[in-house]
């Protein structure tokens, strides 16, 4: 699961920020806003991709950094978002 | 206001002068379509194209004084030029005609090259003394009027634009790598540098001499701020308030020094209005207005503009823009700002000024300056907030302030306050940089820079335009107070390198129109820098001291109403059902490899996800508008390009 969420969100970050196949250069914990790779507007474009993809409603408590500045950090929120989803 | 050219040391004789200066004008024909002269002797040679505004029967350029040793080509206007001229009379001074270009010319035979000191306002001129053998050279202190040069052989040349440059025989345009990785970050290349390598521009407040093959530049005027400790005044509120509106009302007053109707541009904001209510009462006659309309209630200001015009009773006149428009003229925009653009919304502009053409005015006033000179822009309050976060980095509340800052944006609306404390404020860490106020704004222009081919990275050789800019900066500017250091920023860079240029003189003189700018007169602002940084941004309220200086000229709600920036429709003028061919033509695969200045694959998938409509954030539409103007860019001005277009528009039949 984790493998493909965390496949899924690069591909998507790939396809619509850095606009390629990133072979070597953006690590799964590299910061997207201090990269360039994302400004405040983009953001906006990931959380409409993240609830319509994955089927999860994000509130505005959960816009934040901390969830969202790199694949790994967005793949660990929809892990926790899945598992409380679940469990609910 | 006109089109000058000409050159000076010994140029290549393969084309007798006379046609070679008669090639130059023809480039620059639409600046002045009222006449045309050329004069030259050895080793100078001039050529002048004008629109006629004052001393319309007399004032022919190129011009002499009365012995024929001092000539000059002059574009602009000097609005002092009533006051030199009695001076200068007072003094025994006898003149031939009323225009302003004489008095430059006594003005020189007085007191040589300094003279330029002494005029009020915008120009680019060009002055050859046959008695020192020496030329001059000099352009108004705010970049208001373009000079561009290339050296060549055993010449100069010179030219209000540089296309009038490259008819020059041997002359082609390059592209310089270096400008264009400064546009993607600053929007503008750092004067002296053009995006034509080898091409300098002079720059604003400067002035070049050549004699005997040694070539000058220097400075002659310079924007100052006091020091961060001494920018107190210990009058009051009103008293400042008075001078700033005494002041502006002078500089207005001058600016309609005309022989011919002057008119003004109202955008619906504070600036343009204040001008043209001061205008109204100056001249006593209805004035006749002009505005630009967008059909997209994002960008449109037409009730505002209305109100103005109804509140000042003008003769007002408006043009819609819609995106399809952008895009229709957009190859025509570029060809008259002669470099890349991130943004479009120069295209309007120039629909503008071609209104104001067909309406029979040649000379319009505009509030631009004012958010320079006086703190108007939201970047200056942006930089505030930031450094106020900075000082209490827990607060959760105070990154909520950037809501405010930009309401007229609703997607900044919808983010939570720590996503805008962490866009607005990842630059926390450098607030000692002299560059923070501009930091989050280069650093989102600079993310236009992924699409950059790995040929053009190599050739940049990791080359970093923020330092060049910091390098660049005056010796005492980290002294001044955070506030001066962000206007001087926008006043002495951005506003020659983008607003007055790719903005202004550009689109503009696309349709023979000269803009003035009563806010833009040196001595509003000398007087503007003096005043203290908390009456101009006042907390968050931008131009405190100039809505002070404006209250009974204005209606109360127009001197209270927030700023409201200039934009245009980007990406949305190049997409959908009515998208220019030359789109798909100039971003496909095929042509950005041939181009070889940015990465295929990438500008692809930019280009679909532009027509999916789905490029709604900054970078994304800087990065569009970016890489179409620069392809436009080459296919006008780099025959090479045009070359290999020809070449694949070839393949493409066979």
């Amino acid at each position: 699961m984790n493998e493909t969420v965390l496949s899924r969100v690069r591909a998507f970050i790939e396809e619509n920020f850095l606009f390629r196949e990133d072979v070597s250069g953006l690590a799964d914990t590299d910061s997207l806003l201090e990269n360039g790779i994302m400004d405040s507007t983009g953001i906006l474009e990931l959380v409409a991709f993240l609830e319509s993809e994955f089927d999860i409603q994000m509130s505005d408590a959960e816009i934040v950094p901390e969830n969202l500045d790199s694949i790994a950090a967005i793949a660990a929120y929809l892990e926790r978002k899945h598992a409380v989803g679940i469990a609910a | 206001m006109c089109g000058i050219a000409g050159y000076f040391g010994s140029p290549d004789m393969r084309a007798p002068a006379d046609a070679l200066l008669r090639g130059m004008l023809a480039a620059l024909r639409h600046r002045g379509p009222d006449g045309e002269g050329t004069c030259r002797g050895d080793g100078y040679g001039f050529a002048h194209t004008r629109l006629s505004i004052i001393d319309v029967a007399a004032g022919a350029q190129p011009m002499a004084n009365d012995d024929e040793t001092v000539w000059i080509t002059f574009n602009g206007e000097i609005f002092n030029y009533v006051e030199l001229r009695r001076e200068l009379i007072a003094k025994g001074v006898r003149f031939r005609t009323h225009s302003d270009t004489e008095v430059i010319i006594r003005l020189y035979e007085t007191m040589g090259p300094d003279c330029v000191a002494r005029l009020n306002g915008d120009f680019a001129f060009a002055i050859w003394d046959a008695r020192l053998r020496q030329m001059m050279l000099a352009r108004d202190r705010m970049g208001v009027r373009p000079l561009f040069y290339v050296r060549h052989g055993a010449a100069t040349y010179f030219a209000s634009e540089a296309k009038a440059l490259f008819t020059v025989p041997g002359l082609q345009a390059e592209l310089d790598p270096i400008a264009l990785d400064q546009i993607f970050t600053f929007w503008f290349p750092l004067a002296p540098g053009t995006i034509f390598k080898g091409v300098a521009e002079l720059p604003p407040a400067h002035m070049l001499l050549a004699r005997d093959g040694n070539v000058t530049v220097r400075p002659y005027w310079r924007l100052e701020f006091p020091d961060a400790d001494e920018v107190e005044d210990s009058r009051d509120e009103a008293a400042i308030a008075e001078e700033v509106r005494a002041l502006l009302f002078d500089a207005t007053r001058i600016r309609l020094r005309s022989d011919v109707p002057v008119g003004a541009y109202l955008s619906g904001g504070l600036d343009s209005s204040l001008v043209a209510a001061m205008a109204g009462r100056i001249a006593h006659e209805r004035l006749r207005t002009f505005s630009v309309r967008f059909d997209d209630p994002e960008f449109d200001e037409t009730a505002f503009q209305q109100e103005m015009a109804d509140a000042l009773g003008t003769d007002h006149s408006a043009v819609l823009c819609r995106p399809s428009d952008i895009g229709t003229i957009f190859p025509d925009v570029l060809r008259h700002a002669e470099r890349p653009i991130l943004r479009t919304a120069p295209a309007p502009l120039e629909m503008l000024s071609k209104l104001v053409h067909d309406e029979g005015f040649k000379v319009v006033l505009t509030g631009e300056g004012a958010d320079e000179v006086f703190g108007g822009y939201d970047i200056f309050k942006e930089a505030k907030l930031r450094r106020f976060c900075a000082r209490d980095q827990q607060s959760a509340r105070r990154p909520l302030l950037f809501k405010r800052l930009y309401p007229y944006l609703p997607k900044l609306q919808a983010q939570s306050g720590a996503y805008l404390k962490a866009f607005f404020a990842t630059d926390l860490g450098a607030v000692d940089d002299p560059l923070f106020s501009h930091l989050p704004r280069f650093r989102s222009t600079a993310g236009a820079k992924l699409f950059f081919s790995a040929d053009l990275k190599r050739e940049l050789q990791g080359y970093d335009a923020l330092d060049d800019l910091r390098s660049s900066l005056p010796a005492d500017f980290t002294r001044w107070h955070p506030l001066s250091q962000a206007q001087y920023l926008e006043t002495a860079h951005l506003l020659p390198g983008y607003i007055l240029s790719s903005q202004g003189d550009r689109m503009a003189m696309a349709n023979a129109v000269e803009g003035r700018f009563p806010f833009l007169d040196h001595r509003v602002v000398e007087m503007a820098a003096k005043i203290p940084p908390r009456l101009k941004l006042h907390g968050l309220t931008e131009k405190h001291i100039l809505r002070e200086a404006a209250r009974d000229l204005v209606p109360p709600a127009m001197a209270k109403r927030p700023k409201q920036p200039y934009r245009a429709p980007d990406s949305a003028s190049f997409t959908g059902a009515q998208a220019p061919a030359y789109v798909a033509r100039l971003l496909s695969g095929a042509a950005i490899a041939a181009s070889g200045l940015f990465d295929k694959v990438p500008v692809e998938k930019l280009a679909e996800k532009a027509s999916a409509g789905r490029a709604r954030g900054f970078r994304d539409n800087a990065a569009l508008t970016g890489i179409l103007s620069t392809e436009l860019w080459r296919e006008a001005f780099v025959p090479a390009a045009v070359t290999m277009d020809s070449e694949l528009a070839r393949q493409k039949v066979a």
